[in-house]
This record gives structure tokens, C-alpha cells and sequence, in this order.
């Protein structure tokens, strides 16, 4: 594969230029199934899938061209060494490529979507004179150079594809678990009434994704993230008929208005701070170069920062994401998990260095982006902990991760933030599908405590690609997981000797926090759901080969992923091949990234791995999980249907917490006794081992359950549903008594209202004509 | 000649205009008042394009036109529709906004 | 004809003529619009809208916008007018006087339209009050027109045709039977 890209350049600026054709596919079979969907044998599934099959196809070739121009852009400065692999030649290249070179430009096209000037000044097509980055040559067509010569701008807009290891990175992504979505869902909605509707939306969304992702002008990303949401919209509002599920729909829609808000406004503040300009290449130059003012870029970076927070569910803003799961699992799986909500994290990347700037991420301590992150990250697991509904757990999860990600690009762990993103995908598809999976075999439950329990027995494929999930989600070695959260927390720069952008120690303690709960919480609902004894009413069934077939390839890519970054030192003690240490942050990373590493004002660096931090994180999480496992295996000893303790009653109520830890207490004493009992044959240090065990491991053990709980209930309870919601129903009262003194003037008569606009309308000009 | 002779025209157009929309219980009467205000607008437009030796005032007023026959196009649609559930197209029985 | 009134009216001796045109349109025109919000006839008043609508076109061509003329006569005329009077019939409304067309207390619109002229003019006659018109008029031609539209105005000119395309999949929308 390295040597395909080598070989063929000419191939590769073909594909670079053509990039437009992968949104431009699944745009295609949207129209399609919307005109002849209907009348097709499958009702618009197939053109749906041959569309996304062929993108995919597409994107998996701009990727690998993408990964051998890299390779092919170290060649010229590194010694390459041909070897023998596997039969064939290939170019192995030492990777030791220092920071401070740039590489992988991004590859410009543009045209001109529409212009303002006359003849004089038309501007001519897009806004790049020289699109064609490093790798790709440059060749294709070109604009700037026919029209001759760029005269002084008039106004333009162009539209455009950007191809640079982000973007060819996300294509991959979406069109990859896009494809198996469709697979997996003319399983999933069978049968269903608008099926062929459904199908068409899949098909826009993946298109307008592709679309956002490829965008090279800021204006072009509004249009593909308001796309996505108008595509949300229709997919969360699915069965519309029950007025739940529209009510989510709505939800998800105003709250990402919300948001939008501070996208538009952000993005016009850039417009103009770049000098009229709605290039992305040349904000990021200007904001790396300070030609932007810095105060300018922190406005425009708290804007950009309340779109994120909407789009990619980060706290406040986070209450749509859960009650967005109203829609069918495959599209839960798409787009609330793997794809839509990360478009805020994506748009952080692709401006970063107004972030980077803007919030001045070097040598910082904390910053907004970092501390949203952060809270979002532990919000968003604690309330985990306390979901009955096993897509609701991973909703919050999504939320938990998704802040995972803000926290490291808020600490300047760019390629971090991004890897976690790319792994994040593959493994929450993977248990949101699996979680469908459940729910298809469980007729349509989600309700983990009512309807689930038990079923590894009678859904094994299912069980084990749910297992694997769980543990790339929550960081075991060697799944992805691992991998990315690892970076993240090295990226803090808090762990000794590793060295990131700054030293973010409150980010760093959340980080270890969510890494710890995770595992928690992924333990707690892998048990209800199945372990202990089936407590549905029929017999569950496993999922039939196109449910199955999907989770198990997101399986295996949740296992393999991880492998794509890992640390140069862990490659050297393997004896691998230098070229698979970090290979993925050498994909990546981009020009407006690598600039910076030559700006010494900003100094952008890399973190160091470290062997210890890995040893602690993952030992938090395995203990967590072992906790929590340790609390369900009690309570199914006791009782094989107890889906928590009777005397549950008392965690509820934060106050009760520590008379319900003294009862929990008493009922451990107990333990002990038979304990001491029966090992009373046992000499002293026996028991005394043994009472240690019991009481002071065991203790623990409990402890943590259950504040965890508590803490959970109380968030969820009381800053959810209390203050958030709470405020929201007092602006909404407070609405609704201004109107009732209003009332009195609405007649409903047409006339009076007409007859007050003008009156007061004279009466203002009147007073503006005499009095001012 | 003066500015302001057009300018008067247009003001007691749309006076005139203002009146009709506040008097007139047919839907369509109210439709035909709001045309004669965009009208008089127009005039203003055009009149200070003329005044300014400037294009853009024609070109608004264009626009103008252009809006107007989409309101026309969207209003009539509604007083049809009132007439279609209502059997009347007098807009003081339209009241159901009512608070 | 229009290319006639157009040269008369703006050439230095046709100034004056120029003016006294104006006069008549105008009083054409607020007669007109005066008898359509107070006839008793609906179709009547459409006719007369008809009258005040041709005298705005014709106030147009006094002041040298041909384009703006020709498409006044075309959009509102033509298709503005042809659409009222279908709304006119679909409506079933009587041919003939009508009664109950306008609300008794016609006395609250006259206030309001009155007080709002006055501030109007009053404004204007403080604002423009011997402010003359240019002594050479140049037309306007269509075709500077058409490069001012479709350079300097391109954007609203798109915005405008995606609106005219929202008005008529909404009219379609709100006025079918279902």
C-alpha cells in the first residue's frame, strides 16, 4: 500500500481533485431514493448503499494515497532503506522526521460559488492562487493561474474541497461506519413504514457530513453543520408519532440553534478579522502569523465554543444528546455517537490555531475550552451511573467522551483530541449497534433493569463485539481506547516527564477521573445487561448476520485502530518497524498545526509518553471496573433478579448517604461473621486476612459504589433536571404571566393591531422629528 | 422640478394605503391597500435613484416588485384558504388569536 | 410612445411639460387610490388600483427608470392584478355594491392615515423643502440596469429568486385542498 501512492502520483492529484465526488455520491443517492426510492425491489436500501460502498471506496483510496504521500514527503529527507516485506518492496523510512517541518499541506480546490465586482474587478475563481499543496504536485485544474491575475478582492465566495490528513481522516470515518450503518439498518427498521425515507436521510447525512468535512471556506462548514443538523433533525424525529420522539426532535434542533448562534457570530467576527475572508487556510495563517489580534481571536473562539458545546453535546448544552436517542439505534449509532457530534470537535481542529491562539493553549494552566471539557467529561460519566435505558448509558457516555476530546484539544494535545475521535468512532458504533443489537432481540427495550439480564447466553456474538467495545472504551490495553486516552492525559503535561503544552492539572484530575468511571459505569450496564439472569419476558434470540456482520468488523477496528499511534519508545521495545510509531499523528497533522510548530511565539509541542502514567490510568480503570463488578456479583449472590439493593431507598437521598453507608456496614459485619466462622478452623493471621478482606476491601469496594450512585442520582436529579430545567420552566412561567397581563390588548382583531403598528409607528416619528 | 413633489405623491399614497388596510374588512381589499403602500415606497425609491443619478434606486424598487408579487402570490393564498374554512373572507370574523 | 413622453420630459424646453404631466398623473393617481379604499364595489376597486398602478408606471418614465416602468406595467398590471381579481372571484365576491365592506369606525383609520401623512410631510417639507431634481436627467438605462443587477445587487437577486421559489411552494401549500 505504501508503495501505490509512490508509483502513481499522477493517480493521487486525480483523486485529491476529485475528492468533491465522495459527498457528491450519497447527495446523488438522497435525490435518487426521494424520486424512484419507492419503486425500487428494496425501497431505495440499495442505491443508499451502492452510493456510501462507492465514497467509502473513494475515501479508502484517498486515504491510503494520503498515508503514501507522507511517506513519499519523509523519503526526501530521510534515508529510505528497501526491504523485503511480505514479498514485496517496500520503502521503509526511519521516522525520525523532527518537529518543525511542515508537511502534509492541505490540497486546495476551489471554485467560485458566486462573486460581486464588475468587469473591472471581478475576482477571479477562489481564494488560494497557489491550492495545490506539497504532496500532490499540483496539477489538475487550476483557477487563479487562467483567470490571470487576481485584482484587487471583491467580494467571492468559493466553495471547495480541502484534503488534508483531518479531513481525509474523517472521510474515512463517516463514510466507513456510514456504510455499515446501512448494512445494519435494512435490518434494523425492516418492515418499516417509511423506510425508503429513512433510507434518503441516511443518504443526505452522510452527504452533508462529507460535505462539512471537506469544506474549505468557513462558510461552507456553516452550511454542511447546519445540513447535519437539519438531517438530525429528521432522524431523531423518525416515528414522529409519538410525540416523545418529535419532542427530542425539536429539542436536539433549538438546542443546536442555540449554539449556531455563536457559530454565525464567531464566524463573522473571523470574516473580518481575516480581512474578509472566508478561507480557512487564510485564517489559520493569520491568526498563526498574529496578524489577527489575540482579543479578536478569543471572541471568536468563545463563539465557536458555544457552537461546539451544542453540536458536540458538551455541558451545558449536552441535554439534546440523550433525549436525542428517541431515534432508530442505527442512527444513534451514526450520528449521535460516531459522527454528527463530533463535527465540533472536527471544527476546533480545522481552526485550531484560532483556539490555539485565542485562548492562549500554550503553556497554560487551564482555559475555557479545556475546563468545559473537563466538566463535561465527569458530568457526563456520573450521570451515567445512573440510567436505566442502556442506550441512555451510552448516550452520556458519548457525552463523557465527546468532552474527553475538548479536554485534549483545550490542552493543546491536538493530534490526542483527534486520535480519541478517530478510535471513539469505531468503538461506540460498535456498542451502540450492539446495544441495538439487544434491544432488537429484547423486542424494542432499552430498559436495562427491566428487560435485559443474562444475555451472553443467548446472544454470543453480540456479547463478545459489546465486551470489546466496552473494554476499548474504557482504555484497556491494547484496544484503542488505550491508545488515545492515553495521549490525552500525557497531553495534560501534569505526569512527570512528559511535557506538553502546558501543565493542566484540574483537566489532567478530570481526565483521571472519567478514565476511572468509565470503566465504572461501562461495567455496571455490560452487567445488567448481560450478565445475572435473563429478567425479560420472552426468549431473546441473537440478531440475525447483517446486525452481527457490522459489529463484529467495528469489533475488530475497535481492536486494531489503537494501533495506528502508538509511542515511538513502545515500537523500539517491540522491535516493530519505526514506521508504525505514531504514524497516525504523521497522517494528521496539518499545515495549520505544523506551522505553528515553526512559530516560536507559539509554540506548539508534542507530549512525551509515559510508561508509568499508562500503568496508573489503566490500573484506575481496571479497578473501578473491578469495583463495580465486585457490587453486582454481591448483589447476585443474594439475589439473581436484583437489579440493585432494597435497601437502595437510602442513596437516593444524599443526607441518608451515610446512614445507608452504616447500614451497608451492618449488613457487611454480618459477613464478616460468617466469615470469621468459617474461618474460624483458620489460624488468626488467616482471619485476620480474612477480616481485612471483608471488612476494609469490601468496604471500599462499597463505598465507591455507592457514593458514585448517589453522586450520579444527585446530578442527575438535582443539577439536571433541577437547575437546568428548573430555569427553563421559570423564564417559561415568567413568559407566561407577562402574557396574561398582555392579554387584555389581543383582540385578535387584525385591524387593531394594524391600527396600533401605524399609530405608534406615527407617534415614534413624531417624536424623533420634534422632540430629538 | 422638485424632489418633494414626488416624494408628497408617494406619502399620500401610502397614506391612502394605510387607510385602506385599517378600514377594509375584505381580504382582498386589505391585499390591494398593502400594494398601493409598496407602490408608494417604490415611488420614493426610484425618485431618489433619479435624484442621485444612481442606479441602485431603480434596482430596489425592482426588487420591491418582485416581493410584492410573492406577497400578493402568499396572501391570496391565505385569504383563500380563510374562505375555504370560513365561507367569508372578512377579516374581523378571522379573530381566533384571541387572548 | 414611452420613449416620446421620455425625451418631452426630459429635454430642457420639455420641462415644464415634464411637470405638468406629473401634475396630472398625480391627481389621477390619489383620485384613484381615494375611490378604491372607498368604493363600494370590490371589482370597482380593483379597476381603480388598476388606474393608480399605470400612473405610478407613467411617474416612473417622468423620472427616466423605463425599466422600472416596463416592469411595473408587466408584474403589476398584468400578473399582479390578474391574480387579485381571481382572488376577487374565487372568493365570490358580489358583482356589484357591497355594504358590509369596511369597519364602522372608519374615523380611527382616517385619524391614524392622516396623523402619519402630516408627520410625513411635514418631515419632507422640513428635509427637501427646495430641493430640485437634477437639471439634466439621464435616463436609466436598462442594460446599466441589468449590470447593476447582476454585479453589485447578485446576492440579493439570488436571495430574491429563492424567495419567489418559498412563496410559491407556500402558496401551493397553504391554498390545496387536502
Amino acid at each position: 500500500m505504501f508503495l501505490l501512492a509512490a508509483e502513481e502520483a499522477a493517480a493521487n492529484s486525480w483523486l485529491y481533485d476529485n475528492a468533491w465526488l465522495i459527498p457528491a455520491l450519497p447527495a446523488l443517492s438522497f435525490l435518487l431514493i426521494i424520486f424512484f426510492g419507492k419503486r425500487l425491489p428494496n425501497k431505495g436500501a440499495e442505491i443508499g448503499i451502492a452510493a456510501v460502498s462507492a465514497a467509502f471506496i473513494l475515501a479508502v483510496l484517498t486515504t491510503f494515497t494520503w498515508m503514501g504521500d507522507i511517506r513519499a514527503s519523509f523519503d526526501k529527507k530521510e534515508e529510505a532503506q528497501v526491504l523485503t516485506v511480505d514479498g514485496e518492496e517496500a520503502i521503509a523510512v526511519v521516522l525520525t522526521a523532527e518537529e518543525g517541518e511542515v508537511r502534509g499541506a492541505p490540497i486546495i480546490n476551489e471554485v467560485e460559488w458566486f462573486g460581486i465586482g464588475t468587469d473591472a474587478n471581478r475576482t477571479t475563481l477562489g481564494t488560494e492562487a497557489n491550492g495545490h499543496g506539497q504532496p500532490a504536485g499540483g496539477e489538475g485544474e487550476t483557477h487563479a493561474d487562467e483567470e490571470g491575475h487576481a485584482e484587487e478582492k471583491a467580494f467571492s465566495i468559493s466553495i471547495g474541497t480541502w484534503v488534508d490528513g483531518q479531513s481525509v481522516m474523517m472521510l474515512f470515518v463517516v463514510t466507513f461506519i456510514s456504510l455499515l450503518v446501512h448494512i445494519y439498518s435494512t435490518e434494523y427498521v425492516k418492515g418499516d413504514r417509511r423506510y425508503t425515507h429513512y433510507f434518503a436521510f441516511l443518504s443526505l447525512f452522510t452527504a452533508s457530513m462529507l460535505f462539512m468535512v471537506l469544506s474549505s471556506s468557513t462558510l461552507q462548514l456553516i452550511v454542511g453543520w447546519e445540513l447535519v443538523g437539519v438531517c438530525s433533525f429528521g432522524l431523531i424525529g423518525h416515528w414522529w408519532e409519538e410525540k416523545d420522539n418529535s419532542d427530542a426532535a425539536l429539542k436536539a434542533f433549538l438546542t443546536n440553534r442555540v449554539g449556531d448562534i455563536g457559530l454565525l457570530i464567531g464566524m463573522t467576527i473571523l470574516y473580518f478579522a481575516a480581512g474578509q475572508s472566508f478561507s480557512i487556510k487564510t485564517i489559520n495563517e493569520m491568526a498563526v502569523a498574529g496578524d489577527i489580534s489575540k482579543g479578536t481571536l478569543q471572541i471568536a473562539a468563545l463563539c465557536l465554543m458555544a457552537a461546539v458545546m451544542s453540536k458536540s453535546g458538551q455541558f451545558i448544552l449536552h441535554t439534546w444528546l440523550p433525549d436525542a436517542m428517541a431515534g432508530p439505534t442505527p442512527v444513534s449509532a451514526l450520528i449521535h455517537a460516531a459522527t454528527m457530534v463530533v463535527a465540533g470537535v472536527y471544527m476546533i481542529g480545522r481552526l485550531y490555531p484560532v483556539f490555539f491562539v485565542g485562548f492562549g493553549i500554550a503553556g497554560g494552566t487551564i482555559n475555557v475550552m479545556a475546563f468545559i471539557g473537563g466538566l463535561t467529561c465527569v458530568g457526563g460519566g456520573l450521570l451515567a451511573f445512573v440510567q436505566r435505558d442502556l442506550k441512555k448509558v451510552l448516550a452520556y457516555s458519548t457525552v463523557s467522551q465527546l468532552g474527553y476530546m475538548v479536554l485534549a484539544l483545550g490542552m493543546g494535545a491536538y493530534t490526542a483530541g483527534l486520535f480519541h475521535l478517530f478510535t471513539h468512532a469505531f468503538f461506540k458504533a460498535c456498542l451502540f449497534l450492539g446495544a441495538g443489537s439487544v434491544s432488537h432481540a429484547c423486542h424494542h427495550s432499552f430498559d436495562m433493569k427491566a428487560d435485559m439480564g443474562g444475555l451472553r447466553k443467548y446472544m454470543p456474538t453480540t456479547f463478545a463485539t459489546f465486551m470489546i467495545g466496552t473494554a476499548a472504551l474504557a482504555g484497556l490495553p491494547p484496544l484503542a481506547g488505550f491508545w488515545s486516552k492515553d495521549e490525552i492525559l500525557v497531553g495534560a503535561g501534569v505526569w512527570p516527564g512528559t511535557e506538553g503544552n502546558g501543565t493542566y492539572t484540574i483537566p489532567f484530575i478530570f481526565g483521571m477521573l472519567t478514565a476511572a468511571m468509565t470503566a465504572a459505569y461501562m461495567t455496571r450496564a455490560v452487567w445488567l445487561t448481560f450478565f445475572g439472569d435473563y429478567r425479560g419476558h420472552e426468549e431473546p434470540h441473537e440478531s440475525p448476520p447483517r446486525i452481527t456482520v457490522p459489529l463484529v468488523i467495528l469489533a475488530f477496528m475497535a481492536v486494531v485502530v489503537g494501533f495506528f499511534n502508538m509511542p515511538k519508545q513502545f515500537v523500539e521495545a517491540l522491535r516493530l518497524p519505526s514506521r508504525f510509531a505514531l504514524a497516525f499523528e504523521h497522517w494528521v497533522e496539518p499545515a495549520g498545526v505544523a506551522t505553528f510548530v515553526s512559530k516560536e511565539a507559539n509554540k506548539f509541542t508534542h507530549a512525551k509518553p509515559s510508561l508509568s502514567l499508562a500503568v496508573v490510568a489503566t490500573g484506575l480503570a481496571l479497578g473501578a471496573g473491578f469495583l463495580v463488578w465486585n457490587y453486582y456479583k454481591r448483589l447476585y449472590a443474594m439475589d439473581p433478579k436484583a437489579t440493585e439493593y432494597t435497601n437502595g431507598l437510602a442513596s437516593r437521598i444524599p443526607l441518608l448517604a451515610t446512614g445507608h453507608k452504616v447500614l451497608e456496614n451492618k449488613y457487611y459485619l454480618d459477613h464478616l461473621y460468617t466469615g470469621v466462622i468459617a474461618g474460624g478452623t483458620k489460624g488468626p493471621l488467616a482471619r485476620a486476612a480474612n477480616w481485612t478482606n471483608q471488612n476494609i476491601l469490601d468496604g471500599v469496594v462499597n463505598l465507591v459504589g455507592v457514593t458514585s450512585v448517589s453522586i450520579g442520582r444527585f446530578v442527575y436529579r438535582y443539577i439536571d433536571q433541577g437547575v437546568v430545567d428548573g430555569a427553563v420552566n421559570a423564564s417559561g412561567s415568567a413568559a407566561s404571566s407577562f402574557g396574561q397581563l398582555l392579554r387584555g390588548m389581543q383582540s385578535g382583531q387584525v385591524r387593531q393591531y394594524a391600527t396600533l403598528l401605524f399609530g405608534a409607528a406615527t407617534v415614534m416619528v413624531a417624536v424623533f422629528i420634534f422632540a430629538v | 422640478m422638485f424632489l418633494n413633489q414626488f416624494l408628497f405623491l408617494a406619502a399620500i399614497l401610502f397614506c391612502i394605503g394605510v387607510y385602506g388596510v385599517l378600514t377594509r374588512k375584505n381580504g382582498v381589499l386589505v391585499l390591494m391597500s398593502i400594494e398601493l403602500i409598496l407602490n408608494a415606497v417604490n415611488i420614493n425609491l426610484v425618485a431618489f435613484g433619479a435624484f442621485h443619478q444612481h442606479l441602485s434606486g431603480q434596482v430596489f424598487a425592482l426588487f420591491v416588485i418582485a416581493v410584492a408579487a410573492a406577497e400578493v402570490g402568499v396572501g391570496l393564498a391565505i385569504v383563500l384558504l380563510i374562505y375555504r374554512n370560513r365561507r367569508s373572507i372578512n377579516v374581523a370574523e378571522a379573530n381566533i388569536l384571541k387572548g | 410612445m414611452m420613449n416620446l413622453v421620455l425625451q418631452t420630459a426630459l429635454s430642457d424646453t420639455g420641462n415644464w411639460i415634464a411637470n405638468i404631466f406629473f401634475y396630472i398623473i398625480a391627481a389621477v393617481a390619489v383620485v384613484a387610490a381615494l375611490k378604491m379604499v372607498t368604493t363600494n364595489n370590490v371589482v370597482h376597486a380593483s379597476l381603480y388600483l388598476l388606474v393608480v398602478l399605470s400612473a405610478v408606471a407613467a411617474t416612473y418614465v417622468i423620472l427616466g427608470a423605463e425599466f422600472a416602468a416596463a416592469t411595473q406595467v408587466l408584474v403589476y398590471l398584468g400578473a399582479i392584478m390578474v391574480l387579485l381579481l381571481f382572488g376577487v372571484m374565487l372568493t365570490r365576491a358580489k358583482i356589484g355594491a357591497e355594504t358590509d365592506l369596511d369597519y364602522d369606525q372608519r374615523w380611527i383609520g382616517a385619524l391614524v392615515a392622516t396623523a402619519l401623512g402630516a408627520v410625513m410631510m411635514y418631515s419632507l417639507w422640513e428635509g427637501f423643502g427646495d430641493v430640485t431634481m437634477p437639471a439634466e436627467q439621464v435616463p436609466q438605462r436598462t442594460e446599466a440596469v441589468a449590470d447593476e443587477i447582476f454585479s453589485t445587487y447578485i446576492v440579493p437577486f439570488e436571495a430574491l429568486s429563492v424567495l419567489l421559489l418559498a412563496a410559491l411552494i407556500g402558496a401551493v401549500v397553504v391554498a390545496r385542498r387536502d
